[in-house]
C-alpha cells in the first residue's frame, strides 16, 4: 500500500517545478502511545471510480491520529457498517464496538477536474454531529485535503489545533564519511510522504529553519568551501546566499515577525550571536563573550533571545532580553544543555541534554523549574517543535544510521521516520501553512 | 711552525731508513746524501659550497621532515570537547612554523573537525578553536596570519563515518592542508 502511495505521489507532484527525488523517508514506525488513546472509526470513504488510483482518504485520515499516539483507529474489518452518509449512521453500530468517535465521508470528481470531498464527525455516546465540511481542491492535493480533515477531526475532539497538514524539511546525507559523500536538503509532508529535493551539494548543509510564513527556509550550506547562510524560497526554489563573512556564518533563525534572522558569525574572532535585518540587511551583535555562544532561538514575542553558551565553563542555555540585554541562565542540571527551542506558550523549553554521556532530548518547565528527559535513544539532536507545540521533531540513531524521531512533549507518545536512501538529519518542523492553497 | 717541525721529523725518518737499508745490504751502498724532500703543502680545500639545504619538502610541496622523504604530520588530534594542542604535536608544529617561515609565498588551511556527539552549530563552534589553536601556535611561532586560513567543518565530515570511541578518536581533529 505504502508503495501504491509513492508512485501516485510521484504522478501527482510531476507538475512541480522542483526536481522530484524519490522519497527520501519510510513508513512511518510507532513505538508508543498514551495509555488510553481515543477509539475512533474512519469509515473508508466512498470514492468515485475516477479516484481509484488514489490513496484512501480515511487511511491518510486514519493514520494521521494514530501517529499523533491520541487516537485509536478502529480497523475496518471490525466495523459492523460503512456508512458514507449521514443517513447511513446507526450509532449502536459503533457504541457497541466502543467507538468515542466516527469519521465518514465521500470523495466527487468535480466537473473541472478538482475533487471535492465532504465529510461528517460523530460523537457516538451523544449521538451528536461535531462537524460537517466540503473541502474542493485541485487533484494533486488530494493528500492535503486528509490532513486537512485531520486537522480539524483532532481539533474538534481535543481542542488542541491540528498540525498533520504542515511540511518537515530535512538533511539528507548519502555516504557521509566518504569522498563521495552528498548532502540534500528535503521537503516532506509531516508523516514523510512526497519528499522532494530543494538543494543538494557535495558539501555539508545543517541548521535548517523555517521563516514563519512558511514560504522560505534558511539553512547553513558549505557550497564556497566555508559555511554561509542560504535563504530559500520553497515554491520557486531561488536561493540566496547572504554575505559571508570571515569563520563560521551559521546557525539561521527567524524571529516571529519574519523581519530579522538571528545567526552566528565569527567574524570578530570568536563565535558571537548577530541580529539581521532583512530589510535592510543591517546586522547587529548580541552578545560579547570570548566563550563560545551559539544556537540562538527566539522567545514567541520576538522579545528574547535563547542560546547556547560557554561562558559558565560548560555549554549552558541563556535568555537574552533584546532591548537590555540583560542575560540570565536558564539551565542548572547536567553539564551539556544546548540548542533550545520554546514552546509556543514561551513557558516551556525543549533541548539537547547530556546525562551519563549520553545526548538524549530533554523538557524544562521555565516557571516551575522542572526537567524531563523525553527520549531514552542516544546522539539525540535537533529538536524542533510541531506549531502546535505538542510534538517535536528530532534527529538520533537507530544501528548506526541517522533517522528522524518524533517525540510528544509529555514523552509518551513516539514514532519514527527511518530512511532507506541515507543518514536524514537536521528536520525542522514547518509552521501552520495552509497546504490547500498554496504550493 | 708546526709544519716546519713535521717537515724536519720527516727528514730525519727519512734518513734513518737509508741508514738501516745500509745495515742490512752491505753490497752497493748508495750515495746517501740526505735529500731534501719538500713536501709541498696540499692544495687548500676548496672553499666549501654552501651547504645544500637540506630537503624541507616533497616534490608536490608537502613539508617533510628535513633531508628525508618522510612527511611531517598534518593530522592533529584532540580531546573529546576540548580545543587544547596535544603537547606530543608541539615539535611537529614546530617544524611546520619553520616551514612557513623560510616559505612565506606558501600558506595553509586549517580545517577544524569534531565527533558528531554534542549538537551540530556547537561542534561548529568547537572544531573552530581547535583549528584556531593550532592557528594560534603557528603565527605565535612566526608565519604570518596571512599564511594561514581556518574553516570549522564540526561535525560535518567526520574522517571516519563509525559510531565508536576509536571513529571519535579519529574525528577529533585539526588537519592542516598546503596549497
Amino acid at each position: 500500500m505504502i508503495s501504491f502511495f509513492r508512485i501516485l505521489s510521484l504522478g501527482l507532484c510531476g507538475s512541480s517545478s522542483l526536481a522530484f527525488a524519490a522519497d527520501t523517508l519510510d513508513t512511518i514506525i510507532i513505538d508508543a502511545g498514551v495509555d488510553n488513546p481515543v477509539r475512533i472509526a474512519v469509515v473508508p470513504f466512498r470514492q468515485r471510480s475516477e479516484l481509484d488510483g488514489l490513496p484512501r482518504m480515511a487511511d491518510i485520515i486514519g493514520f494521521d491520529l494514530a501517529r499523533s499516539g491520541q487516537f485509536a483507529p478502529l480497523d475496518e474489518e471490525n466495523m459492523l457498517s460503512y456508512p458514507t452518509e449521514e443517513k447511513e449512521v446507526f450509532f449502536r453500530d459503533w457504541r457497541i464496538l466502543g467507538v468515542e468517535y466516527l469519521v465518514i465521508g465521500r470523495a466527487n470528481l468535480e466537473f473541472n477536474g478538482d475533487v471535492s470531498v465532504s465529510y461528517h464527525l460523530y460523537d457516538v455516546a451523544n449521538e451528536r454531529q461535531m462537524l460537517n465540511d466540503r473541502l474542493t481542491a485541485v487533484r494533486g492535493k488530494w493528500r492535503d485535503i486528509a490532513h486537512h480533515i485531520s486537522d480539524a477531526v483532532f481539533e474538534k475532539t481535543t481542542g488542541i489545533r491540528g498540525a498533520f497538514a504542515t511540511k518537515i524539511i530535512y538533511v539528507l546525507a548519502r555516504d557521509a564519511g566518504a569522498p563521495s559523500a552528498t548532502f540534500s536538503l528535503e521537503i516532506a509532508d509531516s508523516d514523510g510522504e512526497r519528499a522532494r529535493t530543494l538543494f543538494s551539494s557535495r558539501e555539508p548543509i545543517l541548521s535548517a529553519s523555517w521563516s514563519p510564513d512558511g514560504r522560505t527556509v534558511a539553512y547553513v550550506s558549505f557550497e564556497t568551501g566555508r559555511p554561509g547562510i542560504v535563504l530559500q524560497d520553497i515554491v520557486s526554489g531561488s536561493r540566496e546566499l547572504l554575505p559571508q563573512f570571515k569563520g563560521i556564518n551559521s546557525a539561521p533563525v527567524f524571529s516571529p515577525d519574519g523581519n530579522s534572522l538571528a545567526m552566528v558569525l565569527s567574524r570578530d574572532g570568536n563565535p558571537e550571536i548577530y541580529v539581521m535585518n532583512l530589510k535592510d540587511r543591517r546586522l547587529r551583535r548580541i552578545t560579547r563573550h570570548h566563550a563560545i555562544d551559539t544556537e540562538p532561538s527566539w522567545t514567541p514575542d520576538g522579545q528574547n533571545l535563547v542560546f547556547t553558551s560557554e561562558r559558565g565553563g560548560r555549554p549552558q542555555i541563556y535568555l537574552l532580553e533584546l532591548k537590555t540585554n540583560f542575560i540570565e541562565r536558564l539551565t542548572f542540571q547536567g553539564d551539556y544543555n544546548a540548542r533550545a527551542r520554546l514552546l509556543p506558550d514561551g513557558k516551556h523549553l525543549v533541548f539537547v541534554h547530556r546525562r551519563n554521556g549520553v545526548f538524549h532530548i530533554a523538557w524544562q518547565d521555565l516557571e516551575r523549574d522542572v526537567m524531563q528527559v523525553l527520549t531514552k535513544t542516544a546522539l539525540d539532536e535537533s529538536p524542533s517543535l510541531a506549531p502546535n507545540g505538542t510534538m517535536l521533531i528530532y534527529a538520533t540513531q537507530d544501528q548506526g544510521k541517522g533517522i528522524l524521531a518524533v517525540v510528544s512533549i509529555d514523552g509518551r507518545v513516539k514514532y519514527r521516520l527511518p530512511s532507506s536512501s541515507g543518514d536524514v538529519r537536521e528536520p525542522a518542523w514547518s509552521p501552520f501553512i495552509n497546504t490547500l492553497s498554496e504550493g | 711552525m708546526t709544519k716546519h717541525w713535521l717537515r724536519s721529523l720527516f727528514v730525519i725518518m727519512l734518513a734513518g731508513l737509508v741508514f738501516a737499508g745500509c745495515a742490512t745490504t752491505s753490497e752497493t751502498p748508495e750515495p746517501t746524501e740526505p735529500v731534501e724532500v719538500d713536501v709541498e703543502e696540499p692544495p687548500p680545500p676548496p672553499p666549501p659550497e654552501p651547504p645544500e639545504p637540506p630537503q624541507d619538502q616533497n616534490d608536490e610541496g608537502i613539508p617533510v621532515y628535513l633531508g628525508t622523504n618522510r612527511l611531517l604530520p598534518r593530522t592533529f588530534y584532540f580531546d573529546y570537547d576540548r580545543a587544547v594542542i596535544d603537547p606530543d604535536d608541539l615539535s611537529a608544529l614546530e617544524m611546520h612554523a619553520t616551514f612557513l617561515n623560510n616559505h612565506r609565498d606558501r600558506s595553509i588551511v586549517l580545517e577544524g573537525h569534531c565527533d558528531e556527539r554534542g549538537t551540530r552549530e556547537y561542534n561548529l563552534a568547537l572544531g573552530e578553536n581547535r583549528a584556531n589553536a593550532v592557528s594560534t601556535f603557528l603565527t605565535s611561532a612566526g608565519v604570518y596570519s596571512r599564511q594561514i586560513e581556518t574553516v570549522s567543518y564540526g561535525e560535518e565530515r567526520p574522517a571516519d563515518p563509525g559510531h565508536s570511541d576509536s571513529a571519535w578518536t579519529r574525528n577529533r581533529r585539526a588537519v592542516m592542508n598546503y596549497r
